[in-house]
């Protein structure tokens, strides 16, 4: 069967990202032409400032060169617009009178720039800011001329001011308002960001309403309504842009502002597609890359027949990219009713900051000069996070709340070329933005790809972010819902509904119901799927271990030499002679390099090979150990002090309530690793404030703390509540954890999703709501039922044999 | 190409159904471990048990489609060339499989 033909009219950052999208999809679906009126292959249209301004060339700004076409069997016409749609006979004609016929259409034609009708318009030496054959003219004018006029004071003007600038012309900018970029700034923040551009040579007229401009074969003058006029060798308009739908409206489809797009971006004719600037959705128009990669995702999916992609619209924000001017606006950052402003002002330092909060969520953010939380808040923004807990401290970043990793208090802008950002991979700063630039990356995920910066512990993850924002200009994170994995579009939470709706109790149904791209899909999406099932429907999944991090496979920890470690379990960290006999004889007969105790209060042995471990488990199991699950992402160890049975200052028996909570919840799978400390009193030496789970003793009973996290982000606990008795805490323990593993994501700790969903969610679900709190104390109780398996004991009489014997032995 | 064929040495290491699916064994021999794995189709394939990257033991990563996840960073190979996955780099010595019956021989010298 031949393959469908699909068209693509406009060879713009839109509608290649789709190709892109749709060849990761399906790479041999369609035959594909792409039509462009530029002579050029698809660039990096936001980034013909720092063009114009002499800090990139034409060769750094492409993002798809002719051979990338050529090795993807694209049919490439540059230069060459496409004049005419015959919709019956589905066939698009060129200028260059081309016709070629499609199944499926997409226009993705952009915009153009706004030309204000005053007379003198035409005039040679008047120009639009778009292209790169707008830049080349405005670079050519500036190396014969000297007086620029810059009508419009919003993003685009002042990017081409500065860059006129810097190529060696006065320039002069023209603002029909009193305030610059009122699109993004309130007043204040556009205050401080005139008088900074001032200082940097740039001349205003403010209030100033252009009459007309004049000059004898070429501009000379600008001449305003109050009669007063300035001399101009080149103008340049930056007051809008207007969707490009004249192809559209000739062909009969339906526009308004734009073509009119549902949510799957289908025009009204069901075998065209629409994207990107030149269309209107849901009565919005957007002027910004962001939100036209979402779009692209979704219209890729539906060409891709997956079907299921919908757009709903969304946030931007904005950042100028006007090198030594920071400056950062997202969402709605006018406030308003029912909205509540916090302000921050330092008129000296020249920072300005603002952020706009409504029904305890971000809804806005302007700031000025100290940029370095843009990415934070904006993510908080897209999540809809809850920010009651951290509002008090929410103006002054995320450095401030101590949830910024070792790297965050470093303003990315501020940081050389060779500082090192990912102190994991050692990938330093200079490396990061060449391959932003050289390889056309865009996201988060693609710098990690291709630099493994973030790719390890992610404490870095917001300087990578602001590093992007810095170099493309504007934040390109991914969309507010990140798919689970490349084998599916549904995020962690859509997939988790869908096994809980729709009742299904294997991988295989996930795949299946979810229409998986991959049929076994990936080491990404397996492991988190093996958790939410056996979560889920713990009695009728059965576990799937080739599903497993090796860990969880051989229950020991695999280090670096491929050996393993083992960790016997000692509750609550109480052992006796005779435990630390078996473990000493054990060590012994196998010969184990290494022993240490651990950070949670436990006995490691190192530097066993995999064969051994079915036979030192066996001496182990004998003894009466259990696995210690050091290895898993699940109840690692209840770590104890001394308590009141010695302590001079003990107000509780914390090692009883340690070994007590260590027997009920030990052999459960949690999202990610879940760790446990009691302290006797609140001088707190079991330290139970950075664990996800602490008790600390009172003299009344027992004060809970949840969503604590020692490594490399610190973040303390936030208080849960105080109980009286130990069955309370164990009922609290087990309410908390439940609610934990059936709610957060897949490998996100406590201290994270606690943040994500507010510590009055999680209070209102285990302390407010007791019929809940009981409910949820008895899922998990039932679950333990099953999960309370010792796995070295299976193990070491025989279960899963193959995983620890090598296949063949042969030698000669 | 038949003197290429006629250097390897073909050595049986059992039915195919005792290496599990999507998962895999190791083959000791002469202190080298080559991991022969089987993927869902019941394709078998043989890798030096080395990850180019840390010499991770590519044999107890996560395996699916024709690719498998070191387990030590996570780097993806592909099970039939041993190439890592772009834009990673580096590719881990394969070894020719036969299937004869039901018994897999793997060769023992590298291809
Ligand atoms: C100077 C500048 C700076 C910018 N800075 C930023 C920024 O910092 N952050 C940000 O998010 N956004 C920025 N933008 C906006 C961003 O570039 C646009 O939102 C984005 O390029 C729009 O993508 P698109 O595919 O819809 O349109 P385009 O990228 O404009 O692509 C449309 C293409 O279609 C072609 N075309 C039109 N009609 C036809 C036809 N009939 N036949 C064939 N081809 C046709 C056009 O020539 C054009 O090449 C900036 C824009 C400019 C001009
Ligand atoms: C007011 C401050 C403190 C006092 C008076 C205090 C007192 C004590 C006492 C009496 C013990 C028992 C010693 C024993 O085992 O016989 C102890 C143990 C301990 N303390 Fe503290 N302590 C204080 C603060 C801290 C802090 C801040 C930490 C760590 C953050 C800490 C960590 C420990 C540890 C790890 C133990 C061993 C617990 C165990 O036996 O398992 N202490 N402390
Ligand atoms: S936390 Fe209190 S009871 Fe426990 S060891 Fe420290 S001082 Fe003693
Ligand atoms: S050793 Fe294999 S990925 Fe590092």
């Amino acid at each position: 069967m031949a393959k469908e033909r699909l068209v693509l009219v406009g060879n713009g950052m839109a509608g290649m990202r789709t190709i892109e999208e749709l060849l990761q999809l399906e790479p041999d679906l369609y035959d594909i032409t792409v039509f462009g009126a530029e002579p050029h292959p698809n660039y990096n249209r936001i980034l013909l400032s720092p063009v114009l301004s002499g800090e990139k060339t034409i060769d750094e700004i492409m993002l798809n060169t002719r051979a990338w076409y050529d090795e993807h069997a694209i049919t490439l016409h540059t230069g060459d617009p496409v004049v005419d749609i015959d919709r019956k006979a589905r066939v698009v004609r060129s200028e260059q009178g081309l016709a070629v016929p499609y199944d499926r259409l997409i226009l993705a034609t952009g915009s153009y720039p706004f030309m204000i009708p005053v007379p003198g318009a035409e005039l040679p030496g008047v120009m639009g800011y778009r292209d790169i054959a707008d830049v080349d003219a405005m670079i050519a004018t500036a190396r014969e001329h000297k007086r620029a006029v810059v009508i419009g004071g919003g993003l685009l003007g002042l990017e081409a001011a500065y860059g006129l600038q810097q190529r060696g012309m006065d320039v002069t900018v023209v603002h029909l308002l009193d305030s610059l970029m009122e699109r993004q700034l309130d007043k204040p923040a556009a205050a401080l960001l005139q008088a900074s551009l001032e200082q940097r040579g740039l001349q205003f007229l403010m209030e100033a309403q252009t009459a007309a401009i004049e000059g004898d074969g070429r501009v000379e003058r600008v001449r305003f309504k109050d009669g007063t006029e300035v001399a101009a060798d080149l103008v340049v308009m930056a007051v809008g842009i207007r969707p490009n739908m004249a192809l559209a409206q000739r062909a009969g489809l339906h526009c308004e502002r734009g073509i009119v797009v549902d949510d799957t971006m289908l025009t009204y004719d069901p075998r065209i597609y629409a994207i990107g600037e030149c269309v209107q959705h849901r009565g919005q128009c957007y002027g910004l890359v962001a939100p036209l990669f979402e779009q692209a995702k979704v219209c890729a999916n539906h060409l891709a027949r997956l079907g299921y992609g919908r757009y709903e619209g969304s946030v931007t924000s904005t950042k100028l990219k006007v090198t030594g001017i920071d400056l950062f606006s997202a969402g709605n950052y006018r406030g308003g009713e029912a909205c509540e402003e916090i302000l921050f002002q330092d008129p000296g330092a020249g920072v300005y900051k603002k952020l706009v909060i409504q029904d305890n969520r971000l809804t806005g953010a302007v700031l000025y000069g100290d940029t370095i939380d843009g990415a934070w808040f904006f993510q908080l923004m897209r999540e809809g996070r809850d920010i009651s807990g951290i509002r008090e401290d929410l103006l002054f970043g995320q450095a401030h709340l101590g949830d910024a990793g070792h790297g965050g208090q470093t303003q990315a802008a501020a940081m050389s070329d060779d500082m090192q950002v990912c102190d994991c991979n050692g990938v330093c700063k200079g490396e990061i933005v060449r391959a932003i630039t050289a390889k056309g990356l865009f996201t988060l995920d693609d710098v990690k790809a291709h630099t493994k910066a973030a790719a390890s512990c992610g404490s870095c993850t917001g300087l990578v972010e602001q590093i992007l924002a810095n170099t493309l200009g504007s934040d390109y994170s991914v969309p507010e819902a990140k798919p689970l994995c490349k084998c599916t579009d549904y995020t962690h939470d859509q997939v988790r509904a869908a096994i809980r709706d729709q009742h299904l109790t294997s991988m295989g149904d996930v795949f299946q119901a979810l229409e998986w791209r991959q049929p076994d899909g990936c080491h990404v999406c397996r492991p988190a799927l093996n958790y939410y099932l056996i979560a889920t429907w713990p009695n009728e999944t059965a576990d799937d271990s080739q599903s497993r991090f090796i860990n969880e496979r051989a229950h020991a920890n695999i280090q670096k030499d491929g050996t393993y470690s083992v960790i016997p379990r000692i509750f609550g960290g109480e052992t006796s002679p005779a435990q630390l006999r078996a473990i000493a004889a054990a060590a012994e007969k196998y010969d184990v390099r290494t022993v240490k105790i651990t950070g949670g209060q436990r006995i490691d042995l190192l530097g066993l090979t995999k064969e051994q471990l079915p036979h030192i488990w066996k001496d182990l199991t004998d003894a009466g150990f259990v696995s210690g699950h050091a290895y898993g992402k699940a109840l690692r160890t209840v770590k104890t002090c001394v308590g009141s049975e010695w302590c001079r200052f003990g107000v509780q028996n914390s090692t009883q309530m340690g070994i007590d909570l260590e027997a009920l919840t030990w052999g459960s799978w949690t999202p990610h690793k879940f760790k446990m400390a009691v302290s006797g009193c609140p001088r707190n030496c079991a330290e139970a404030t950075i664990k996800d789970f602490g008790v600390v003793a009172i003299e009344s009973g027992w004060e809970l703390h949840v969503g604590g996290n020692g490594g490399v982000k610190v973040r303390a606990t936030d208080v849960l509540c105080r109980v009286e008795t130990p069955e309370q805490v164990k009922e609290y323990c087990g309410a908390f954890m439940q609610v934990y593993r059936e709610e957060a994501r897949y490998l996100e700790r406590t201290a994270p999703w606690v943040e994500r969903v507010g510590i009055a969610y999680v209070r209102k679900r285990v302390v407010d709501d007791e019929v809940g709190r009981k409910a949820l104390y008895k899922r998990f109780l039932a679950s333990q039922k099953l999960a309370q398996v010792d796995p070295w004991k299976a193990r070491a009489a025989g279960a899963e044999a193959h995983e620890f014997t090598p296949l063949h032995e042969a030698n000669g | 190409m038949s003197a290429v064929m006629a250097e390897h040495t073909w050595v049986d290491i059992g039915p195919i159904a005792s290496i599990p699916r999507l998962g895999a064994r190791v083959l000791k021999r002469n202190g080298v471990d080559i991991a022969v794995f089987r993927n869902a189709e019941d394709e078998v394939f043989a890798l030096l048990n080395r990850c180019p990257h840390k010499g991770g033991p590519l044999s107890e990563g996560i395996v699916y489609g024709r690719t498998v996840a070191c387990p030590l960073h996570n780097l993806c190979m592909d099970l039939a060339t041993g190439q890592a996955q772009a834009p990673d780099e580096g590719r881990a010595a394969t070894f020719a499989v036969r299937i004869d019956g039901d018994r897999v021989l793997v060769s023992m010298t590298p291809v």
